[in-house]
């Protein structure tokens, strides 16, 4: 009886003791959800998880106590992998928050497998823009751009510039034909027509046939609805048969510093894209992107991709130390998030939207020609800057349940 | 109707790959019995070997279409000898799981150096036939080895990919002229059938087979060589193709040399001419057709009944 009665109290003080731990948990688990193997591996993949750990050091938590841990997997592009990962994540592993999650398809699945289940998604790879329109969740933040913004950037100044007809060339799965159906929008809306489309297979070796269709069709610009090496063996096609000689131009919608790396500026000079991120862009992007490649297998410069996980993460460290332990609730964190404004070297200052919409400045460059670039990564000219407040959709033609009207 | 005549092309010049491709399965399976799955990463390492002779040793296409093959045949041979020979006369099972383990591992290696997206290899532009200087005048006849394209009227062609639609042909004929018309071929075939025989008239036989292994694997290399100005050279170039070249070997019929080499040109052009009519079935064309045609003939197109 004595035993027993002591065993109880000893259980109720553990129990005891544990409740008030959970208050002051200070524990964290970061899921780096990615493509470690396939096509889009070099924007995110490894680079993406060595951004996470740059992000804990930088962070100053363990010093104050916080434990945190990162894992990765590989969801090969592939929808059902990655939310089978995704919830073993959850529900065995404690992931506490998902970032990177490239690839529109994939990022869609666990959009709603992290609002089930209460987690945190800081998306900084897919482009989407679905995750912050008809699918925006309280649990998702999309960090660094999307196909609204590439289209508004990239299409609005090329139309301006006089591309008034487009043929799209898109990766036949969510991410080409959101990016197809918002550049379209913005074709149509600035005064231009599109003329016709072909959509291929994600992870194409060949486009020759869909070049030569997009050269029948005599449309001035040939837009490039898709990405990674899809995207870098269209341009290098495009060049081998005479697309832009012959007087169409091509318009990379979704280029990332590394495919303009493979591919050499000898084939990829003069193309226009969007971007967010930029390595040579200040001090602070410079002095980051010197410590990324450093630690970088291959000595590469970060991506866009892996910038966002950096960022975000550190916004997202600031706002759990300042609750003072982590919740372990999606919702809560993400609403804290949302309130304070961001402000990290790599993005400058910005702000997190209702809708989850993540703001910053975007920028249009033009690939330097071969003899203006000084060394190796030295890729880029900035031709014009747009405001973060004008980049993204407005708020006012949100589709965003979580947005108040 | 003059997009379809383009469209027939392109298809005939993506065939040429995979006839250069399939022809080297079906030589490795025929004379080894080996369903090679190690195919596409010995084309990737062709496209790499010539990247690395331009790029650390300045030397050029030209040179590459002839010493990559080498290097890669000698690493196929080495290959050979010291695994796959262990093999002979198990069951298939055993080569297609080694191989296939093989092709992962290099693979595997090359993308952890290499990254994903790939690396630049420029079309040659060498030799230089006529005034091509830079103040030449401006209607002086230039020709830049192969750069550059001409108009054909129903397209334009760049001049590289009619290369090596022409360069494949010949390989695909001077290989089954190899197999099939001289002593050598005769000596080979004979050996598959019964090794033992042909030993007894002298013949090294497990030589034979090596440099068989080394001429299959050789073949995959200069497909590599051919295709790394066209693709960006990456380390899953490989095994992306090889499916669809096991589906071309399938079809043809397992080991027939004729076989793979027109289905090879066929599969070409019926995918491309799936990419005018309906793209978003491309990449599946070509196991429907597998299907079909197992379903109507298991043995394919030319296969012989075991």
């Amino acid at each position: 009886m004595k035993h027993r009665i002591s065993a109880l109290l000893l259980g109720t003080a553990l129990a005891l003791a544990a409740g008030g731990a959970m208050a002051q948990d200070k524990t964290v688990k970061i899921g780096v959800l990615t493509d470690n193997s396939g096509l889009y591996s070099d924007l995110g993949g490894a680079g993406s998880t060595l951004a996470a750990q740059m992000a804990v050091e930088d962070s100053g938590l363990a010093a104050k106590g916080w434990k945190i841990d990162i894992v990765s997997a590989d969801h090969q592009n592939k929808p059902d992998i990655g939310t089978t990962i995704a919830r073993q994540w959850i529900d065995v592993e404690k992931v506490d928050i998902f970032v990177d999650v490239l690839n529109s398809g994939v990022a869609l699945a666990v959009n709603n497998l992290v609002k089930e289940k209460n987690a945190v998604m800081i998306n900084t790879g897919a482009a989407t823009s679905d995750l912050t329109n008809t699918q925006c969740s309280p649990n998702t933040i999309h960090w660094v751009y999307d196909t609204y913004m590439l289209a508004n950037s990239t299409g609005q100044a090329l139309v301006k510039a006089g591309g008034d007809t487009w043929y799209f060339l898109t990766a036949d799965y969510a991410f080409g034909h959101a990016l197809e159906r918002d550049t379209a929008a913005v074709v149509v809306k600035s005064g231009g027509k599109v003329i016709g489309t072909v959509r291929h297979p994600l992870n194409s070796s060949d486009f020759s046939s869909f070049l030569l269709q997009a050269q029948a069709s005599k449309a001035k610009i040939v837009g490039m609805a898709n990405a990674g090496g899809d995207t870098t063996n269209t341009i290098k096609q495009a060049a081998e048969f005479g697309i832009v000689s012959g007087g169409q131009k091509l318009a990379g919608l979704l280029l990332f510093i590394n495919d303009v790396h493979s591919l050499g500026l000898k084939v990829a000079q003069g193309l226009n894209f969007t971007e967010t991120f930029y390595w040579d862009l200040n001090d602070g992007t410079r002095a980051f992107s010197k410590r990324f490649s450093e630690r970088m297998k291959n000595k590469a410069m970060p991506s866009m991709v892996q910038a966002g996980v950096y960022s975000g993460l550190i916004h997202y460290f600031k706002t759990i130390d300042a609750m003072g332990g982590n919740p372990h609730d999606g919702v809560k964190v993400v609403a804290k998030m949302k309130e304070a404004p961001t402000d990290d070297p790599l993005f400058g200052k910005g702000t997190i939207r209702a809708d989850g919409r993540k703001l910053h400045p975007a920028y249009l460059f033009e690939v330097k020609k071969p003899a203006e670039s000084k060394g190796p990564w030295d890729y880029y000219k900035l031709v014009g800057t747009t405001p973060g407040d004008q980049a993204f959709r407005p708020l006012s033609e949100s589709a965003c349940p979580l947005v108040k009207k | 109707m003059q997009a379809l005549y383009a469209q027939l092309l392109v298809g005939l010049i993506n065939g040429s790959f995979y006839a250069l491709l399939s022809l080297g399965l079906a030589v490795i399976f025929g004379m080894l019995n080996i369903i090679n799955f190690a195919h596409g990463a010995l084309y990737m390492m062709g496209a790499f070997t010539a990247y690395f002779l331009l790029h650390l040793t300045g030397i050029g296409y030209w040179w590459a279409l002839l010493i990559a093959p080498i290097v890669v045949g000698i690493f196929g041979m080495i290959l050979e000898r010291t695994m796959l020979q262990w093999l002979a006369g198990l069951d298939h099972l055993y080569g297609l799981l080694l191989t296939f383990g093989i092709a992962l591992i290099v693979q595997g290696v090359f993308q952890n150096y290499f990254g994903s997206s790939g690396l630049p290899y420029a079309i040659p532009d060498y030799p230089q036939i006529g005034d091509c200087s830079p103040n030449a005048p401006q209607d002086a006849f230039c020709r830049r080895g192969l750069q550059g394209g001409m108009n054909l009227g129903f397209m334009f062609l760049p001049v590289y990919r009619g290369w090596v639609v022409i360069f494949s042909l010949v390989v695909c004929i001077a290989t089954w002229f190899l197999i099939e018309k001289t002593r050598l071929g005769a000596y080979l075939r004979a050996a598959t059938e019964n090794p033992t025989l042909v030993r007894a008239f002298g013949i090294n036989v497990p030589r034979m087979i090596t440099l068989t292994y080394g001429l299959g694997v050789g073949l995959a290399a200069l497909a590599g060589v051919l295709s790394a100005p066209i693709n960006q050279v990456r380390p899953l170039m490989g095994a992306d193709l090889i499916i669809v070249v096991f589906a071309v070997v399938v079809i043809g019929g397992m080991g027939s040399i004729m076989g793979s080499i027109i289905t090879g040109f066929a599969l070409g052009v019926i995918e491309g001419l799936t990419k005018y009519f309906y793209p978003e079935a491309s990449n599946t064309v070509v196991f429907v057709l597998m299907v079909l045609v197992l379903l109507v003939k298991p043995t394919g197109l030319t296969g012989r009944a075991a």
